[in-house]
């Protein structure tokens, strides 16, 4: 137990102790208050001389950079204190392997925070996927999918409100495999105890900070029994931390079952599962409020974290203004609470939902005839 | 609702892969001569194992002998009534017998055990008698049931998973505390028979796709060899149309157009995974039929394979899933006019939505469904 903690810790503790106070004083907003020892994935970053906030800001390819523009003009309108630093992520080949240039690597440590738009894996030519290059230069080890039905349009399934977070580092995803044989593939599923307990102690913490009573964790110890059951027991020392926090678990295949039945019944929860498994039951509760196009996501890492549109780039729609904003706005909304600024997400949020019940200025996707820009400007007006 | 021929095509589609495919993978494999899936009949009746299970297994297993009592189905049962429950020992011996007694009937109706979490505890025996056997393609029916509407309509879709290896391999280690490894096997000759099974059993079904479901983008070695493997395989079946799908995206696929599925084969656990999403478009574990088709033996249970402690003892069950798995299996057996009396009389009681199960929005109790059914038959 020990060893974990301080695996923990060492993960953790990348800043220096002069920092410290500083940080308590930015989170004062959250409280972690039930959870002993120190918390996981704090924001760390300052206001500069003029009040504000700085983060990195890559807009991405296709559609990214007008989807971009009207995030921007809406924080704008609401007065975020937020400066934006846009950065290029096109990779780079260094020592072979793909890389980020070093200028965008710096400004996301720098602002300890980014917002992405889409970006085109480049085809071919052993481009690991820029997502994947990320995800490993900044160590983000959970990933939060909230999915939430969108007023304005109808899916089979109504009031869906559910958060999902999935261990992001290892798991299935080890990329350790090798034919032992000619036809014989192993394929090895990795669960170590420190990522599972960063991972828990996030979704505990995450759970709190937005309000949800209860934690469960998703697994299939009944078949692994060591790795899953790795992860299952991990879950339940991490639970006693948080006593104020509701807490069981449940196998996967009641999991698909009931999220599929009725999805509702997992309003108050935060799930949190192992890589793969929350790979697809995140992808699958989006299917349920009609796709990615409109699901926010985070990436959060032990110091940086990255917040973004989970969608494609849409090439075919990019530059004629018709691309809906609203899952890089809502995933923006994620990084504004991650920040500790919750009345900027609360306002610009209501004004979100409003503008998509009202169904006057929607775009293309939801069935509507508005341009990004007058999507964009409804939004403002209701602000 | 599920025609006659689709029951009857899970039997000729495993029949029909066997001959290539143990002449040319399966050194062990006996010559097949004769139709190995016909069990020797004593006194005019077939004998059969009846694994009734934990959870709801009896009162359902009740419902099915009831049931095949009143129609003078010429069935024998060889009840085993193996938990996953208890003594560790105790639980062990009666897990052979049931192996000892599928291998001697080689035809059973199998209602779902109980698999501990502990790791004390016994691996699952669910999984162990698939091993054991070798019943390695699990058929899972997904369609909608006519005069119960759900969510979606018009879904109809064929789950065919493997069985035997994947992610289920049991292989686990833990080289310093707190790092543990789990194998996920994948072989080429499973990754074969069972896209041979999923193409003859379209092919026997008037089925017009196979999809194949895979994640071979992050497993690239293990899932690669299995969509490979489908890919290969699919060029000795030119008239139906084929394609592959990534695991995480057929999900949501499933959840917001599931219209487009029709037969879908993939590995082990993602069987597990989509087979519970499909139950849910649907209506639920409870009215899933499914069977376990091997070499020489069939398994039929319910095709979600839920326990279903929460509503154990408590008449709430929805027996339809392990009936129409025994239709399947009655089908399997070339009892067709009492496969089809039934399953007519199941589809018949749903339809006219009197009685039904809790799941099914009814407040009937199980002996109560069943007792309709019964009437619903007298009819026939």
């Amino acid at each position: 137990m020990s060893f974990c903690r301080n695996a923990v810790r060492s993960a953790n503790g990348r800043f220096t102790s002069s920092m410290r106070p500083r940080v308590a004083l930015v989170l004062g907003a959250r409280t972690y208050a039930s959870g002993s020892g120190k918390p996981v994935a704090q924001f760390l970053g300052e206001k500069n001389s003029r009040g504000n906030y700085t983060v990195s800001f890559i807009e991405g390819d296709g559609i990214g950079p007008e989807i971009s523009q009207s995030v921007k003009r809406i924080y704008e309108a609401a007065k975020v204190p937020i400066e934006w630093e846009s950065i290029d992520v096109t990779p780079i080949i260094k020592n072979g392997k793909t890389a980020i240039p070093d200028a965008a690597i710096e400004s996301i440590k720098k602002n300890f925070v980014a917002l992405k738009g889409p970006l085109a894996t480049p085809v071919g030519k052993g481009h690991v996927s820029l997502n994947l290059t990320l995800r490993r230069t900044f160590n983000l080890f959970a990933n939060v999918r909230p999915c939430r039905s969108v007023p304005g349009f109808k899916t089979p399934y109504d009031n869906v409100d559910t958060v999902l977070i999935r261990e992001n580092t290892e798991g299935e995803y080890s990329g350790i495999e090798h034919e032992v044989v000619d036809g014989v593939v192993q394929s090895i599923k990795l669960i170590t105890k420190p990522a599972s307990e960063r991972v828990l102690k996030f979704g505990f913490q995450y759970a709190e900070s937005i309000g949800k009573p209860w934690v469960r964790a998703v697994h299939k110890a009944t078949i692994m029994k060591m790795s899953d059951g790795l992860f299952l027991s991990t879950a339940e020392d991490v639970a006693k931390e948080f006593p104020a926090v509701k807490f069981d678990s449940e196998l996967l295949d009641n999991t698909c079952l009931k999220m599929v039945t009725d999805p509702s019944y997992y309003q108050p929860m935060v799930l949190v599962m192992p890589n793969l498994y929350g790979d697809i039951v995140s992808d699958m509760c989006a299917g349920l409020i009609g796709g990615l196009g409109l699901t926010p996501s985070a990436n959060i890492g032990d110091t940086c974290s990255i917040f973004e549109a989970v969608h494609g780039s849409a090439p075919d729609i990019a530059g004629k203004d018709k691309a809906n904003p609203t899952a890089l706005l809502l995933s923006s909304m994620m990084m504004l609470q991650h920040m500790g600024l919750n009345e900027f997400a609360v306002k610009i949020n209501k004004a979100i939902m409003e503008t998509l019940a009202e169904g006057k200025a929607l775009t293309g996707d939801l069935k509507g005839t508005a341009s990004t820009t007058q999507y964009t400007d409804a939004i403002i007006s209701k602000l | 609702m599920l025609s006659k021929t689709l029951y009857g095509a899970a039997k000729s589609a495993a029949a029909r892969h066997v001959v290539p495919n143990g002449a040319r993978t399966m050194a062990t494999a006996a010559t097949v001569t004769s139709d190995i899936f016909k069990p020797t009949k004593f006194g005019g009746k077939y004998t059969v194992t009846l694994i009734p299970g934990d959870g709801i297994g009896a009162e359902v297993a009740d419902s099915v002998k009831q049931i095949f009592k009143a129609d003078n189905v010429p069935v024998d049962w060889d009840q085993v009534d193996v938990t996953g429950f208890g003594d560790k020992k105790d639980a062990e011996l009666l897990f052979q017998q049931s192996v000892d007694s599928l291998k001697r009937n080689k035809v059973g109706l199998k209602g779902i055990l109980y698999t501990p979490i502990e790791r004390s505890g016994h691996q699952s025996f669910n999984v162990a008698l698939r091993q054991a056997l070798d019943i390695y393609a699990s058929v899972v029916l997904i369609k909608n049931m006519p005069g119960y509407s759900t969510r979606h309509s018009n879904v109809d879709m064929c789950i065919i998973r493997e069985n035997t290896e994947g992610e289920y391999s049991g292989l686990e280690h833990q080289p310093v505390a707190g790092v543990v490894e789990s194998l996920k096997i994948v072989t080429k000759m499973k990754s074969e028979r069972i896209s041979k099974f999923a193409f003859s059993f379209a092919v026997a079904n008037n089925r017009k796709k196979v999809t194949c479901i895979h994640k071979a983008n992050i497993m690239k070695l293990a899932d690669g060899l299995f969509r490979s493997t489908f890919h290969e395989v699919s060029q000795q079946f030119k008239q139906l149309e084929v394609n592959d799908m990534i695991v995480d995206n057929a999900s949501m696929q499933a959840v917001s157009w599931p219209q487009q599925f029709d037969v879908l084969v993939m590995p082990n656990l993602y069987g597990s995974i989509l087979s519970n999403i499909g139950a849910a478009l649907v209506g639920g574990p409870g009215i899933i039929p499914g069977c376990n088709m091997g070499r020489e033996h069939a398994v039929f249970e319910p095709g979600c394979r839920h326990v279903g402690l929460d509503i154990q003892g408590r008449d709430q069950a929805n027996p339809t899933a392990m009936l129409l798995s025994a239709t399947m299996m009655l089908r399997h057996l070339g009892l067709d006019d009492h496969a089809s009396r039934i399953t007519k009389a199941v589809y018949d009681t749903i339809k006219d939505g009197q009685v039904r199960t809790k799941d099914m929005g009814g407040n009937n109790t199980t002996q109560e469904f069943t007792k309709a059914i019964l009437d619903k038959m007298e009819t026939l």
